[in-house]
This record gives C-alpha cells, structure tokens and sequence, in this order.
C-alpha cells in the first residue's frame, strides 16, 4: 500500500530538491552580513522545521494509535518520530556551523530556536531507548504512543519557555527567520521547505514499505510454522492409536 | 465426582448468566497468537480445568478472565458482562489468586486488607470475618514481609475474597499451601463454597478430580474441551503435554 | 474516584513513612548537593543566578530520585496488579500517584529550602519565602504530574531506573527556567520580583497541560 506512492514522491523530492539547489545558489542573493555561509539557512530552517513537523505528526498519529488500536498507526508514528530524530541531528550540526562562521562559537545560548531544539531532541532521544526496553510488542506500541504524544504537546510548550526566557534576558541580537527577509530570499526558502517536506515524505514512505513487507513476510513464515505443528499434533491425535497394551508384557510373562 | 452435573455443557434457559462464556476467544502477543480458538462454557457453581504445559497459555487465560489483559478477538462474557467493554463491572466480582500474594510488606495484613476493602466497597467487617475464616486474626497486625509464605498466601485468598465472588480464577491454587492451610481455605475456594471456578493446573489427576469440565490447552490452541466425568486421563495427557 | 484515590494515596503515604525510602532519600540527596556545590563552585555564600540555578536544579535532580520510588512498591510487591483487579476507575491511581509525588516535593522544599538558606544563600532567605513558596507550589504541582507519568512509563521498562531520570529531565527545563529566572531577583535583593505573575503564569500552563495530559494518557499505560 505504501510502494505505489512512493515512485512519484521519490521524483517530486527529485524534482524539488533539484529547484531549490539552483535557486539557493544561482538565484538567492548573497547575505550582506554573512555572505556564503548563509545559504546554509536554507538547509537548516527547513530541516528544523519539518523535524518539528514530523515530531508533532508523530505525535497525532501516536493518538490515532490509542484511539483505534490499529498498530498500524504506531508504526507511523514510530517511523516518523525515528526520521525526525535524524533529521535533529542535522539540525544541530548545522546550527552548530552557521553559528561558528556568523558568531564564532560553536554553540550559542542566545537563539531561541537552536537552543529549543536541543532540549526536544534530548527528550526524544529517549523515545527508541523506551521502546526497545519493553518487550511485549503491544505494550511497547502503547508506551510509544503515549511517550510521542506528551513529547508533541512538550515541544509546543517548551518553546515557550524558552523564547520567554530569551525575550526577558538576551535582548535578541538579530533575526534569523524573521519576517522582513527579501522576496527572492523568501522564495528560496520556501522551495527549499518544500522539498525537504518531500523528503521527509519519501524516506517515511520508504521506510514504512519496508517494515510493512517485512511484516507480511513474518506473518506468513508464521502462519506456515504453526500450520505445520498443528497438523503434525493433529494427525497424531486423529490417528486412534491402538488401545495402549496396560501391562500386557507383565501379565504374560 | 464422575456424576458431577454438566449441565453447562448444554445451554441452559434463563437462570442466573453463565459464569464464564468463551466463543473463539483470541490473544495476540505481538504477531504471535497467545490464545486461540478457546470456547467454554461454565455454569454458577461449576467448576472448570485448565491444563496444558509451560507457555500453552493457561495464565494468558486466566489473566484475560481477570480483565488484566484485553481479549484480541472472540468474545468474552464474565458474569454477563462482556470484555473489555464492561470489564468494570467483572472488576470485584472476580476473585484472581495467581502466585504472587500482591501484598503490600510494610504493611500488616489487615491493612493492607482494609485497604482494597476500601476499592471494593467492603467494610472493616467484612475484613475481620475473612481474616477469621482464613484463619490469620491472631497474625493480623504483623507486617506481610514477617509472614510465612504461606500465611501470605492466605492473606491473598481473604483480599481475594472481599468483594465475595461468584466466580474464582486459581493459578496453582495449592502451590504455595502446606496441607493444613489447604484445607483450612478449602471451604472457602473449594468445590464447597458454590462459587463458580477457574483453576489453572498440570496436575491432571488432580484437576480432573475437582472439576466439572477440562479445557486442555495447546501452544495456545484449544485442543480439548469436555466434562471431566467423561474425560479420559490418557489421552488428555497425550493430548495435551505430548 | 477522588474516594479511591485518596484511599490509594492514605496506603502510600503510610507505606511511605514505614520504610521511609522516598523523602528521607531526596533530603539527603539535596543537603550533600550543596555541599557539592560549595566545592564545586569554591565559594561559601551564593547569591543571584547562580543561587537561584542552583537551588532549583537541586530540587529538580530530587525529584528523579521521587519519581524511581514512585511505583516500586506497585511493581515489586504487585500493588498494581491488585488495584487492577478492584472495581475503581484507574485514573484515581494516577492521582494518588500525583498526589503522593506532591506531598514529598513539599515535605522535601520543607527541608531542603531552609538547608540552602544555611548553607549557601547570601542574601536573607525570610524576606523572599512567600514568592519562593508560590513558585514552588505550582512547579510541584507540575512536576508532580509529569513525574506522575514519567515513573508510570518507566515502571514497565528493563531499564527503568536510566529511562525514568533521562525522560523527566527533558521534561522538567521549562520549570528550570520559569524557576531559576523567576527567583533570580529573589535571591539578589530580598523580597524584590520581577515577572513573577509572567514565570507563575508559565508554570501555571506546565501544570495545567500536564495534568490534563496524563490523566488523559494514564489509562493506555495500564490496560495491557
């Protein structure tokens, strides 16, 4: 069901990242301040933000997971949540190298953005660890989904928290994301979201198709086996054995 | 024993709900099914067998008839109720032994009685007869973790016995009983006490001995199903643990 | 339910004050974390930030140690498992789970804040306790229900004593800002606050969210 999909997604993602290559590099004009090295906003705003995306879709689907009791469900959240946790990863790095060539640090406190970011992907860092430590399947899938929905509402509020903790004590020094970004700019990044949406989409789908064949494939290898034992104990007890001889030997000799 | 009534073999017509009613019950540990196929019928005051080796599922079943783990497909009736949508209400009405007494050791046995009188909207008066009945008045006020185990074990069968159950599910009722405790409880949980009952065994002698009907159970599937007056030891053990 | 679960909480807290494992624990948990800090930091008196961080990542790093305990009785001696059994609704459980939290949160601040007073604090404690109580009060609040499910989420993990503390961290920042920026000014000049509605008001939106949360998620946890 997910392999029909995924041929079109794949090219679209193709397509799009293809676009918003050339726009970031032939068309996007160069940052005043920063120069080169802000093109790599176009890489790691993008990637934050569907990441975010993915954690709250995890999140929705984790619901959807309790209220039908489809595993199904479970394994999109947990696959979405995965690639989200990945997708963190490259966030940070990224941050962590724009923030080197702008400000000169490795790593900034004053970015409200970055620094929430981090404190999400601690908390899911946990969300495999978790899983993979319960191991009654139905459990696991249960405990998942409750973790990715209180992780989804405590992305939301710890941004919050934090943009007010940065509002009352760092003055913010500028804007990253900020809404007075140049049309060309603006375009740029928006392609660029775009095409890591399709990305995010297609390796989802990707992943999920494999687990699903691999699932079917265990199912049937299963379903075989226990056929096999239960007509092997079946014939064993349809076959009306002679009445077992007591103590017959005993008795004759 | 052997013209013990069976009646719960047929249907019968009105009178109190069944006990227990299974049709196709089904559980699923992950892909792999727990339980399969199991469809039983007990009637008030009976009581029903359950044998099958290590892992064939005997506690997956009884635990699905204590509302501990939701039935994945079939149906279910405890009581009347259904499960798991009316699981509340067989909540109370069911009296589960397994092999853990599920006390609380700080705590004296009659605290830790009182307390889940309190869940089950027993009064004080109710936990004094029981510690009487199970013998345990005199060791009431000791912390559990000072008690023998099998003093624990009695403690359990009265927390067990708040809410006064029609229906009993015993997991190796007798594993943790010396032969006195036994037979002290045995009006209590046994055949005597007119409560319907669900006992997990492998002893077969003995399972088919205090029983009305066997339900042998097989990698999960049910392979037998039969009034123990009937049943043939051998080729249930054949049956069952071959 | 709210008959149950004080029912439920009455059997904690007298379990509680039988083996005396949760609280005695924390205070002594926090009590050696100032006399950490003392060396760490090679200083005798704090005072602004630094006092205020210290002081309520103490507390938070305590409550971990709360939250371990939480369902050990429930899981080693089999107390869920027979609550599971009674007719109750489950949600009382979480409750009286909350509540239990709650009251060693506050029995631990009972001790913990006038050690670092003591201890630690350079400028007078007296004038700042009604808005450090405040503060506290509704962080507890918030913690208790997020330490309320963490410790439920971890109870059934191989793993949980690493699971329960690296979930409830995470979980627990924006108390440690709302927190430490709120009693900053406290712990500068006595008695003066500033933003204190806005870091309440935070917390206040913590709690409420997690409440709701977990009385909404509890029920998944326990139904297998």
């Amino acid at each position: 069901m997910y392999g029909r999909a995924l041929a079109p997604l794949a090219l679209g993602t193709a397509a799009a990242s293809a676009v918003a290559f050339g726009l970031v590099f032939f068309y996007a004009p160069l940052d005043a301040d920063q120069g080169f090295i802000q093109k790599i906003f176009y890489l790691h705003v993008p990637m934050a933000i569907v990441a975010l995306l993915g954690f709250l879709a995890g999140g929705v689907m984790a619901a959807m997971h309790l209220r039908t009791r489809d595993r199904v469900w479970d394994m999109r959240s947990y696959v979405a949540i995965h690639l989200s946790i990945i997708l963190g990863l490259g966030v940070l790095v990224t941050g962590s190298i724009w923030a080197k060539a702008s400000w000169g640090h490795w790593w900034v406190w004053d970015e409200p953005m970055l620094v929430s970011f981090l404190i999400v992907f601690l908390l899911y860092a946990v969300y495999q660890p978790l899983r993979f430590s319960i191991d009654d399947p139905g459990r696991q899938a249960r405990y998942a989904s409750v973790f990715a929905i209180a992780g989804a509402a405590f992305t939301v509020l710890n941004f919050v928290a934090v943009r007010m903790a940065a509002a009352y004590t760092h003055p913010r020094v500028f804007s990253q994301t900020g809404g007075n970004m140049p049309a060309d700019m603006f375009l740029t990044f928006l392609v660029s979201l775009g095409a890591m949406a399709l990305l995010f989409a297609t390796l989802w789908t990707l992943e999920l198709a494999s687990k699903n064949a691999a699932e079917r494939l265990r199912r049937v290898r299963r379903r075989l086996e226990r056929e096999a034992e239960h007509a092997e104990a079946g014939e064993r007890l349809a076959r009306p054995e002679p009445a077992p001889p007591i103590r017959p030997a005993a008795a004759s000799r | 024993m052997l013209e013990a009534p069976v009646a719960g073999v047929e249907p019968s017509a009105g009178g109190p709900s069944p006990a227990v009613e299974l049709e196709n019950l089904e559980r699923r540990y992950g892909e792999r099914l727990a339980l399969e196929g199991v469809s039983a019928r007990l009637g008030p005051g009976q009581t029903l067998a359950v044998l099958g080796a290590n892992g064939a599922g005997k506690s997956t079943l009884l635990r699905v008839l204590a509302t501990l783990l939701r039935p994945h497909g079939g149906t279910a009736r405890i009581l009347g109720a259904s499960l798991p949508e009316e699981a509340i209400a067989v909540r109370g009405r069911v009296g589960y032994v397994g092999h853990e007494p599920l006390l609380y050791r700080e705590l004296t046995g009659r605290e830790n009685l009182r307390f889940h009188a309190r869940l089950h909207r027993a009064g004080p008066e109710r936990v004094e007869e029981l510690l009487v009945a199970t013998g345990m008045e005199r060791r009431a006020d000791e912390p559990v973790a000072e008690l023998s185990q099998g003093m624990r074990q009695r403690v359990a069968v009265a927390r067990t016995l708040l809410g006064d159950p029609p229906l009993l599910l015993l997991d190796e009722p007798r594993a943790n009983l010396d032969p006195a405790a036994a037979e002290l409880l045995e009006p209590l949980v046994g055949r005597a006490s007119g409560r319907a009952r669900v006992i997990v065994t492998h002893d077969l002698e003995a399972g088919l001995a205090e029983s009305d009907l066997v339900l042998g159970l097989r990698a999960g599937r049910q392979v037998v199903y039969e009034p123990a007056g009937r049943a043939d030891a051998p080729a249930l053990a054949r049956a069952v643990f071959s | 339910m709210v008959v149950d679960a004080l029912a439920i909480l009455r059997k904690d807290i007298r379990v509680e004050l039988r083996a005396r494992e949760a609280v005695p624990a924390m205070a002594l948990f926090t009590v050696t974390a100032f006399v950490l800090f003392h060396f760490g930091f090679d200083r005798d008196r704090l005072d602004g930030d630094v006092a205020a961080g210290t002081l309520w990542v103490t507390l938070l790093l305590a409550t971990v140690l709360g939250v371990n305990r939480l369902y050990a009785a429930e899981r080693e001696q089999g107390g869920l498992e027979a609550m599971l059994l009674a007719p109750i609704d489950r949600t009382a459980i979480f409750l009286a789970k909350a509540a239990a939290l709650l009251l060693y949160l506050v029995a631990l601040e009972l001790v913990a804040v006038p050690a670092f007073g003591l201890l630690l604090l350079g400028p007078d404690l007296v004038g700042s306790l009604p808005e450090l109580g405040a503060l506290l009060l509704v962080a507890d609040i918030g913690l208790a229900a997020t330490g309320a499910l963490v410790g439920a989420l971890a109870a059934e993990t191989r793993a949980r004593e690493l699971i329960g503390p690296l979930l409830l961290l995470p979980l627990v920042v924006p108390l440690a800002i709302a927190g430490a920026q709120a009693t900053e000014p406290l712990f500068t000049a006595p008695g003066v606050a500033e933003n204190l509605g806005r870091w309440l008001g935070l917390m206040g939106l913590y709690a409420t969210i997690f409440v709701l949360l977990s009385v909404a998620l509890f029920d998944f946890l326990l139904e297998d």
